[in-house]
């Protein structure tokens, strides 16, 4: 028995009706066609999944859709204006801070959060901020570089 | 995979005691969902019904009282009792403790109650509310009734609940004076569960070095948090000596009833709290001053 499910992804409204089993990444990728999101580990240990959720970082995989009534969610699809990319993509790319990709959304949003909450985090803090995201590739310095190079103003339109 | 079930959303305590009542067994509650989703996830749950209070009003909340000490709501998050400015000055240990639970992602959407709830032997908070004395609230549609955290957690993922109850606030009186509190966990991977966790709480008699009251907590060494009663013991009411200490990390360990599982054998384990309790209640020692 499906139910109703209201709330804005990107700045876009959605009403959807869903099953109440149905998890934040399955509506976002399945019945949203926003497969940025990757679904990593499906158990709440990778961090792949994580969009932002009224501003915070929250592991999608390990959202009941239903409690994300009424709330405002950022998916990576949600990062650029029009062709402009955020600067932490850009920096993320100049930096190269991803190599097979897969941790890499989960890794923007997490940043995201961060600086949300706190602008000008320490190295230590950036290192803090993406605890919870794991990647596989890079051995993660390129991503705290790039993260450090959007902090320190390197990109124009900081944040 | 998860199996179907049905959702309901109460908008009051009211509400939501009622339907505990009606569904009793069949029905599992959920808050932020960070224990429970994986537990069905993995077929290891499957309600029929599930009460969802992730958004019931009045139950998330941090009030400081000077005398009454402080109440948090059952549905704060993690990351709010974490960034709390009143606990941070008031009662650093608890937010220390909470900067370790798990990730920024987890903290943000699982609630303290819900923790509490899940009585995950690991789990972070027990043990440090235990060190602070402190109690829960439980309302039912009978009324309400207050149990210490210490009498909480039974068993392995087994609390006091008694069928249409939930938990509602939790209570942490007044830090006495000349009170240190510490917690570690220890852990190989930030992030990961304690293997063995740490509160001590000793409070200063004369001097600087008379303990006239201790609480040793363990986590993670039993199926639920214990008090090292026998280790307090040794220390309650003498002068806290380097040797003194050694004798009461000696007996936490042998209280203490670990297991082996894949993260370290209960040899490892005991020796752990052997170490552990005489560090941490070093330092509770030095904070207490």
């Amino acid at each position: 028995m499906k139910k109703q499910l209201k709330l804005t992804v990107n700045g876009q409204p959605y009403e959807l009706y869903v099953k109440p089993k149905t998890l934040l990444v399955e509506v976002l990728r399945n019945d949203l066609g926003l497969t940025g999101t990757k679904r990593g580990c499906n158990e709440a240990a990778c961090g792949a999944c994580t969009v932002n959720l009224n501003g915070m970082a929250v592991r999608s995989c390990s959202v009941l859709a239903l409690q994300a009534n009424g709330a405002e969610v950022l998916t990576v699809e949600g990062l650029a204006k029009g062709n402009k990319l955020h600067p932490l993509q850009e920096a993320f790319l100049d930096y190269g801070a991803f190599q097979c990709g897969f941790c890499t959304a989960g890794m923007l949003m997490s940043a995201k959060a961060l600086l949300n909450e706190n602008p000008k985090p320490t190295k230590e803090q950036i290192k803090e901020g993406i605890d919870g995201n794991l990647c596989r590739c890079t051995g993660y310095n390129s991503i705290i570089r790039a993260i450090t190079a959007v902090v320190k103003g390197e990109y124009k339109e900081a944040k | 995979m998860i199996r179907d079930f049905e959702h309901f959303a109460p908008k009051t305590l009211k509400e939501a005691l009622t339907l505990l009542d009606k569904y009793k067994d069949e029905c599992k509650v959920i808050a932020g969902g960070q224990s429970l989703l994986t537990l069905m996830k993995q077929g290891l749950v499957s309600p029929k019904y599930i009460i969802d209070i992730k958004h019931l009003p009045g139950m998330d909340y941090i009030k400081y009282d000077a005398k009454e000490g402080l109440k948090i709501g059952a549905l704060t998050t993690h990351r709010a009792v974490e960034k709390s400015k009143v606990i941070k000055d008031k009662f650093p240990v608890l937010s220390e403790m909470e900067s370790r639970v798990a990730t920024i992602q987890t903290r943000n959407w699982g609630t303290i109650g819900g923790d509490l709830c899940h009585a995950d032997p690991a789990g972070d908070p027990a043990p440090v509310l235990i060190s602070l004395n402190a109690t829960l609230k439980l309302a039912s549609l009978k009324g309400e009734r207050t149990i210490p955290v210490e009498d909480f957690t039974l068993d392995y993922f087994e609390t006091a609940l008694e069928p249409g109850e939930l938990l509602a606030e939790i209570q942490v009186p007044v830090v006495p004076p000349r009170t240190g509190t510490v917690y570690y966990k220890f852990n190989v991977i930030e992030g990961d569960m304690a293997i063995v966790g740490i509160a001590v709480s000793m409070t200063l008699g004369e001097g600087d070095t008379t303990c006239s009251d201790v609480r040793i907590v363990l986590g993670a060494s039993a199926s639920k948090p214990i008090r090292a009663k026998q280790a307090e013991q040794l220390l309650r009411g003498k002068k806290i000596t380097d040797a003194l200490l050694e004798k009461a990390g000696q007996t936490a360990s042998e209280e203490a009833e670990p297991i082996s599982d894949i993260h370290a054998s209960e040899e490892y384990r005991r020796e752990l709290i052997k170490v552990l309790v005489k560090r941490i209640a070093k330092q509770a020692l030095a904070r207490a001053k």
